[in-house]
């Protein structure tokens, strides 16, 4: 084989590898989001995220709007500060939404569904949610579950004792 | 008799940790030895091409399958606890951290590094290399530095071909055979793997394993015994040392990422 045409095929080879490493950064490990310009930030307070990771999607009726840019403690009221940066083109969400967290089916990760309000105000750049429903813990449920048949129990006996 | 036992016990420990020695002087001597880039350049192209744009048909025919058979099996499982919108997580996060650096290892071992001690134990066997040495022409920067980079270039931009096959294969069943949504199987894929923490931890494991496999491979061709069944005891030996190498270093990378370091 002629030597340029060696060459010129090592050349196509080494720009597919880049080529390949460009795609798994963006398509695959979703870098795309980072530092894009059409986007605004809003914050929300939660009593309890469970186990909401940075990068989790933010969802309106499931269809996803955003994600989640950060997660911090708020060192006065230890609350949650979740901040999320939503897509321009939903810059209308209205100012009384709500925002809870939930899990995709049973073992999937959690993530923040945002409820639409009435209000025909709409939600400007870095306000925040006022309304938020903490994530559901497994544990915290099983513990009431207990609690209360366990308070059943006792009325049962206690019914009995009189 | 039990004397002569222990003798040759030891003569094999002795023989091992002294090709252990003599396979780090090789290639600290290879490393070293800087020649003129315009000198090498050609010789280094060819070697690209022969060692990596030639392993390109069979790794990337490998990835297809890997990725199909992952999607495969992983849905037929996350579909008994209905999670299979996790389904490319799943193939993204095993082809890129273990998957893709590995196989694309053991299959470089047989298809580049068998090839590589071959050659370079043929010519050992057919003195050209002595001939070269004769007239003054440096074999391990002439014969040896060319394959050995050529080696460790090529192995991460296989990997990462390999990585991107697997994915597109896997995409293939789950997403147009299966059923899979095809918004959730790239967002939840997107959510689950990290650029440094994954793709790039994967490539980096890929530069090890390229390194070690053309070191023994270049090593055992350089240091075969000249004759026909040497030249084949050798290649053997390549492709069996570098693809245990290969399974134990990746346990000791893993261990060494997952810790955090």
């Amino acid at each position: 084989m002629a030597k340029r045409t060696m060459e010129f095929i090592v050349g196509l080879f080494m720009l597919a590898g880049l080529a390949a490493l460009v795609l798994l950064a963006f398509k695959v490990s979703g870098l795309t989001k980072v530092g894009n310009g059409d986007t605004y930030i809003i914050t929300a307070e939660f009593d309890n995220i469970g186990g909401l990771k940075v990068r989790a999607p933010v969802a309106i009726g499931g269809v996803r709007i955003g994600q989640v840019e950060n997660i911090a403690l708020d060192k006065n009221n230890f609350r949650a500060v979740v901040t999320m940066r939503i897509e321009n083109k939903f810059n209308n969400l209205p100012d009384d939404s709500s925002a809870s967290i939930f899990t995709q089916g049973i073992l999937g990760s959690n993530y923040i569904s945002v409820v639409p309000g009435f209000e025909p105000e709409s939600l400007k750049a870095g306000e925040a949610i006022e309304t938020t429903h903490s994530a559901l813990i497994l544990e915290n449920l099983i513990g009431q579950l207990i609690y209360s048949m366990k308070s059943d129990g006792n009325q049962v006996t206690t019914d009995k004792k009189k | 008799m039990i004397v002569s036992r222990v003798t040759a016990l030891g003569r094999v420990g002795w023989e091992f940790c002294q090709r252990i020695g003599q396979s780090g002087f090789f290639l600290s001597s290879v490393i070293i030895r800087r020649p003129k880039f315009s000198q090498v350049f050609e010789l280094f192209s060819e070697q690209l091409y022969r060692v990596g744009v030639l392993s390109l048909v069979i790794v990337m025919m490998s990835a297809m399958f890997i990725g199909m058979v992952v999607a495969l099996q992983g849905y037929n499982t996350l579909q008994k606890f209905g999670a299979e919108q996790e389904l490319g997580q799943l193939l993204a996060l095993s082809v890129v951290r273990e998957l893709g650096p590995v196989i694309t290892a053991l299959l470089f071992a047989g298809r580049a590094g068998s090839a590589l001690t071959a050659e370079i134990g043929l010519m050992r066997a057919t003195q050209q290399l002595d001939c070269m040495d004769m007239m003054a022409v440096d074999p391990l920067w002439r014969v040896i530095a060319p394959r050995f980079w050529a080696g460790v270039i090529s192995m991460p931009i296989l990997a990462a071909l390999f990585n991107i096959t697997a994915i597109f294969g896997g995409q293939l069943v789950g997403v147009h055979w299966l059923g899979v949504d095809s918004g959730t199987f790239w967002s939840n894929m997107q959510a689950a793997v990290e650029f440094r923490g994954d793709v790039l931890n994967g490539i980096i494991k890929s530069v090890v394993f390229g390194f070690v496999i053309t070191w023994v491979a270049v090593y055992q061709g350089y240091f075969s015994e000249p004759n026909s069944a040497g030249i084949s005891r050798a290649t053997t030996k390549t492709v069996v040392y570098s693809s245990l190498l290969t399974l134990a270093l990746d346990f000791v990378l893993t261990a060494m990422m997952m810790g955090g370091w």
